[in-house]
């Protein structure tokens, strides 16, 4: 394992900006993998350190396929994360919507053509994204459709869903979408959270990224086996909103399949504690998304079901 | 009179609503119509003035309305109220998401019926003021696809200077890209500088407004306009002066200045040590139509933009050399 900083900015008062990278094994550059981005992807770094870790192991174990070098990123913006501020400190931009970057840019432009300085050209990418709704998704891959989309790797993660999602005039300044422009077959993988650390959807991360590399010959291990994940569009997800504004009273998990009529939600008047609104599954299928704010707006996507045929 | 363009609950006792004022001629007769629009960005408040100013100068002379005067003056009432730039609890920038959803989440939904009120219009003016870091000279800012219906419309504004800019994807998520898509014609003015009024920035833009409406019908009384903008549509007209070390920036100019090559445009120093970390020169003979108002800076913040050339127009709006 060899550990170098990728990208660095000096700071006034603060310690230096620092972009660290754990590099595993020597020669094609074969995988990248980025963690946080933002400064509420704890779940992301996470599961970045548990994959530094497992693959330290791996390498101590001399099951790295040799010319295949593996490059992990685990965080794009500390400083962010040590201040626990979502996005740029100073400006509050967004690292992941100033790709690919300008290195005579503003600040963020400037992290971002450092980052994708060296996260370019590699054959493979992921990215431990997180959606920008508080609350929980099924582990699902997401990749832009761009033309250049390649689905079937991405059911070697052996996750339950890839999604395949239309860029919107923002996405296409996200990594994600430039990884694929500039030929790295890209995926953005999703956890269950995003602020808070589940220690179940973070193994079930690192399993996926694990049997990715064995079928992709990057590590000699055994893929676990996963699940032949189904491949859906993003507009297929059906969003049931909020008819009211008040407490929301979730009913149902990601990844739980539901009967129409079931009882997904309950919205409560903030006063009187009476039920306003009730939110029930509009046909058969699966919970791909359920909030967990406790305050919900009106009209607000509170849930996201994939709808299953009956 | 007070209309409510759209309204919708908040969880406790509370709704939001965007709010207009519609002015019409007195004789209730029909014209052609101008949306004057402003705080999509709750730090950006030179606009609010703006609609103040408009609505006083009408006031006095009703009997010279000949068409609608919309005025929309707080596109993003949370932002405005917390003195934040994009929407609040949503950590959103409200011009990314238009031209929104009717079957969207909350402000989707708000941006989609904004946009259908404001649709309609002969013209928009979405007024603006850089942010909170940055001085802008008062200036219409003009996508190079709408660069031959708009830039006509902006030399009557009253404004210092147009730039024509290169389109970009991320910028179709604008008010302003919606509304000239829908074809209505909308002039983005950037001008002064975030959390404060300058009151004879917003008194020469009030001028270029009724230039506006005097044009299209909609006001008859005499306008009196002192500026004719200097127009640039050239990329690579406008220098871009990025702070090359992080600290503390003092400007030794302010904006509108004349430059020369290697002119001073301000320090960036360093007060723990108290060393000089960059002198910061302007590279170009130009024009700073834009200079960095927040002191603080980060390796690679905006300090100054310079257009180069033009100086004689430049001079003439009484810049002067340094």
């Amino acid at each position: 394992m060899k550990k170098e900083v990728l990208y660095e900015i000096k700071a006034l008062y603060r310690d230096d900006f620092r972009v660290t990278g754990y590099t595993f094994g020597e020669g094609e550059k074969a995988l990248c993998i980025i963690g946080s981005m933002r400064g509420n992807e704890n779940q992301q770094l996470y599961c970045c350190s548990r994959l530094v870790a497992r693959l330290k192991q791996l390498e101590e174990e001399g099951r790295l396929i040799p010319g295949k070098q593996i490059l992990v990123i685990p965080c794009a913006n500390p400083y962010s994360i040590n201040t626990k501020k979502r996005f740029w400190c100073t400006d509050n931009t967004d690292i992941n919507r100033m790709f690919p970057g300008y290195a005579l840019g503003e600040t963020t432009q400037r992290i971002a053509a450092g980052v994708f300085e060296a996260v370019k050209g590699w054959q493979y990418g992921i990215q431990f994204a997180s959606f920008y709704m508080p609350g929980a998704f099924v582990p699902h891959i997401r990749m832009m459709d761009t033309g250049y989309q390649d689905t079937e790797l991405a059911c070697e993660f052996g996750l339950p869903y890839v999604v395949v999602q239309k860029p919107r005039p923002f996405d296409t300044a996200t990594l994600n979408y430039n990884w694929q422009i500039w030929g790295t077959h890209a995926f953005s993988l999703y956890t269950t959270n995003t602020a808070r650390v589940d220690e179940e959807s973070a193994l079930q991360a690192e399993n996926a990224v694990m049997s990715f590399m064995a079928r992709r010959r990057l590590i000699n291990h055994h893929p676990h086996g996963g699940y032949r994940s189904e491949v859906i569009r993003s507009a297929d997800f059906v969003s049931i909103r909020a008819t009211c504004s008040g407490f929301l009273q979730c009913m149902v998990k990601p990844g739980q399949r539901v009967q129409k009529d079931t009882l997904l939600a309950r919205i409560l008047d903030p006063y009187e504690g009476c039920v306003l609104a009730e939110l029930r599954a509009p046909m058969l299928g699966v919970i791909a998304f359920a909030g967990d704010e406790p305050m919900v707006y009106e009209n607000t996507a509170v849930l996201k079901l994939i709808r299953e045929e009956a | 009179m007070i209309e409510i363009v759209t309204q919708v609950s908040l969880p406790v006792d509370e709704h939001l609503s965007i709010k207009k004022n519609r002015l019409q001629p007195e004789d209730g007769s029909n014209g052609r119509r101008i949306s004057i629009v402003t705080g999509i960005h709750g730090d950006e408040l030179e606009g609010q003035y703006v609609c103040w100013l408009v609505q006083q100068r009408i006031a006095q002379h009703p009997e010279c309305l000949k068409g609608t005067v919309d005025i929309y003056p707080a596109m993003n009432p949370f932002g405005i109220d917390s003195v934040t730039r994009g929407i609040p609890a949503f950590d959103l920038d409200m011009n990314r998401i238009f031209p929104g959803s009717v079957d969207g989440d909350m402000n989707e939904y708000i941006a989609a019926q904004i946009v259908g009120d404001i649709s309609g219009s002969d013209l928009a003016v979405d007024i603006h003021a850089s942010n909170i870091y940055l001085t802008e000279i008062p200036q219409i800012r003009i996508n190079e696809i709408s660069a031959q219906r708009l830039v006509p419309l902006a030399m009557k504004a009253n404004v210092d200077f147009v730039w024509v800019h290169g389109a970009s994807t991320v910028l179709e998520s604008t008010l302003a890209y919606s509304l000239n898509s829908r074809g209505v014609d909308t002039l983005v003015v950037e001008m002064g500088v975030g959390m404060r009024i300058t009151r004879t920035y917003c008194e020469q833009l009030t001028d270029g407004i009724f230039n506006l409406m005097r044009e299209l019908n909609i006001w008859t009384d005499e306008v009196c306009t002192t500026h004719t903008p200097i127009v640039s549509s050239v990329a690579d007209e406008v220098e871009f002066l990025n702070a090359p070390v992080s600290g503390v920036f003092v400007k030794s100019v302010n904006h509108g200045a004349l430059l020369g090559p290697g002119d001073e445009i301000g320090l960036i120093v360093d007060p723990l040590h108290g060393t000089l970390l960059n002198r910061v020169i302007s590279p170009c003979e130009g024009w700073l139509f834009t200079v960095r108002e927040y002191p603080m800076v980060d390796q690679g913040s905006l300090m100054a933009r310079i257009l180069k050339g033009h100086m004689e127009e430049a001079a003439r709006k009484g810049g002067a050399a340094q």
